[in-house]
């Protein structure tokens, strides 16, 4: 038995009733990682040692008959939570030898739901991108087809799970960069509403639309997940103070009398013929399982590439003010004066797309521009989030394709940043609205690619997303296949 | 409007990044087809509409004024590049 496909709550029931042990499932999970991280990459940082230490530690608490959410799990986490004492990246040459010197709340919280760490998995630069092609550590292959991109920024989080390296991970997603690379690997992945989950310990990149969520292999594990990681977190001032329900109350629930919404400005052209196929399918199959399907309007959906790519670089440009090479860092040695030693170390540290978001940031807030660039673009936000307000009040889920096309080859899309910003055109608007959004497959392309189904909800209401799409997993049969590795 | 190579410069100084002269060039042209995209939000009509500035509307999270352990001098230096007595040290800022 290869312990390491299997799912957070089927181990879970192995290790309450004494079939295995955390130390096997994390050996299994190693060997798997032996056997095929070359191809892939998935990983920056092993933590294989304190991995084994905590494996043997969640043995003994078993033992001892005190069982966690997560006790025993192997967990990835993605290269941008801070992990203390393990070096912590953002897939930047500019914290490459950065040791934090605490935990992020997250990752607090899932070493208090005893869960065991994998590593520290591979992203796009500072999370910018959607193809973990930015990365300086190298990119990461897609396990369906090694020829093509993972998606990004949480690639590795993505491959990790796919390809049975790690249980289920963690990723962030500003503008869809769990969403997507699930969609693109054929894993389940959710961005909580902004605010849900503690940010506090996360490498900020836009701070207004940042939030952390899972990756993992069925939807039941997506609700495990978030019941460890969400609530108020007094480190962290925008996380909401509000009541978290158990997210796994609303698996296997149904959608019966629900209506589902489809935002007809999601169906535009451009979208790859196999996609529109799935999730028009995937429409059908909803309404099979009892729920009407209406045809609803967010008229300012294009917008949504100028608003996102106004905004997060602007807050990118800010955020990213800290690296100076004072306190930690990249430092440059060549640079004679305070100024010039900012300067150099900032051209050294940061990759071209950081560079260039860090540009269109600080053009977009420079002075004289700041109004027809930040402001209105925060204004057409607002009328983005009223589209979403307005939309709820006639359906419970909106229903929408992932992404526009499966994954696309290695260094397509390199060289023009505009047809790589429109990747994320369909998962931009939910952190633009602050709303939460899960990814679940819902078929492959002929050659074999996943393909991904987007649900989208009000504020705080994860658990709709649970529901249907837990519904959706279990009535629609789409075959679980693996990647031939 | 245009950006032009000086548009970049001037940006690039201001963000604290010392950009090749290749790098100049390309951004320049980089920058001009992004910010023409932007130019699509011209279209919409926003008079009247409040921006919004965050996802969730929270004002005020306030936390009680008690002191709270720091990290402390050893650890906070642990990363420095470079450092001196108990404090971060830079190249010379004055002359």
């Amino acid at each position: 038995m290869e312990l390491n496909r299997l799912t957070i709550h089927e181990l879970r029931k192995k290790l309450k009733e004494g079939e295995t042990t955390s130390v096997e499932i994390t050996e299994s999970v190693f060997n798997r990682i032996n056997a095929v991280e070359d191809k892939i990459h998935s990983f920056i940082t092993l933590m294989k040692d304190s991995a084994f230490e905590e494996a043997q530690k969640a043995d003994k608490a078993i033992q001892e008959g005190n069982m966690g959410l997560l006790t025993g799990i192997p967990i990835a986490l993605k290269d941008i939570m801070c992990t203390r004492g393990v070096r912590t990246t953002c897939g930047s040459h500019i914290l490459e030898n950065f040791i934090p010197p605490y935990d992020s709340t997250v990752v607090k919280k899932l070493r208090e739901a005893g869960g065991v760490f994998v590593g520290k998995t591979n992203m796009d630069e500072f999370a910018m991108g959607s193809s973990t092609e930015t990365s300086y550590f190298g990119i990461t292959r897609n396990p369906w087809d090694l020829e093509r991109i993972p998606g990004g920024s949480s690639g590795g989080s993505a491959t990790a799970v796919v390809a049975d390296q790690c249980i289920a991970s963690l990723g962030s997603d500003t503008g869809g960069s769990i969403r997507q690379p699930a969609a693109l690997c054929g894993v389940v992945g959710m961005k909580p509403t902004y605010g849900r989950v503690s940010r506090f310990g996360l490498v900020a990149f836009a701070s207004s639309l940042d939030q952390i969520g899972p990756l993992s292999k069925d939807v039941e594990d997506c609700a495990i997940m978030m019941n460890a990681i969400a609530g108020y977190d007094p480190n962290d001032s925008t996380s909401v103070p509000a009541d978290v329900p158990d997210y796994t109350k609303s698996v296997s629930k149904g959608i019966e009398g629900w209506t589902i919404g489809i935002p007809k400005e999601y169906f535009i052209e451009g979208i790859d013929p196999e996609v529109l196929a799935a999730v028009e399918g995937a429409i059908k199959q909803v309404e099979k399982m009892g729920g009407k399907t209406v045809e609803i309007s967010l008229p300012h959906t294009e917008y949504c590439v100028a608003v996102y790519y106004v905004i997060a670089p602007s807050e990118a440009s800010s955020n990213l003010a800290r690296y100076d090479g004072v306190r930690y860092g990249f430092r440059s040695k060549e640079g004679r004066d305070l100024l010039e030693m900012y300067k150099m170390s900032r051209a050294a540290g940061f990759g071209n797309e950081v560079k260039r978001r860090i540009m269109i940031g600080t053009h977009s807030l420079s002075s004289g521009y700041y109004d027809a660039y930040y402001k209105k673009a925060s204004q057409v936000r607002a009328l983005m989030r009223d589209d979403f307000n307005d939309a709820f009040k006639t359906c419970n889920v909106i229903l929408t394709p992932a992404t526009p096309t499966p994954a696309f080859h290695i260094g397509e899309k390199m060289d023009d940043p505009l047809q790589m910003y429109l990747c994320d055109i369909f998962t931009l608007s939910a952190n633009l609205a602050g709303i939460p959004g899960i990814s679940i497959p819902c078929g492959y392309t002929k050659s074999g690619l996943p393909i991904g189904l987007q649900f989208l909800a009000k504020h705080f209401e994860e658990e709709k997303l649970i529901q249907v799409a837990s519904a959706y997993e279990k009535n629609s049969k789409i075959e679980k296949r693996r990647p031939d590795l | 409007m245009k950006i032009t190579r000086e548009g970049v410069d001037y940006v690039a100084h201001l963000a604290r990044l010392n950009l090749r002269e290749d790098e100049k060039d390309k951004f320049t042209a980089q920058l001009n087809d992004v910010f023409l995209y932007m130019e699509m939000l011209n279209k919409v009509d926003t008079s009247g509409v409040e921006a919004m500035t965050h996802a969730i509307s929270l004002n005020n999270a306030f936390r009680d004024d008690v002191v709270k352990d720091s990290i402390g001098n050893e650890m906070a230096l642990a990363n420095a590049p470079d450092e001196m007595g108990n404090c971060f040290r830079v190249p010379k800022v004055i002359e």
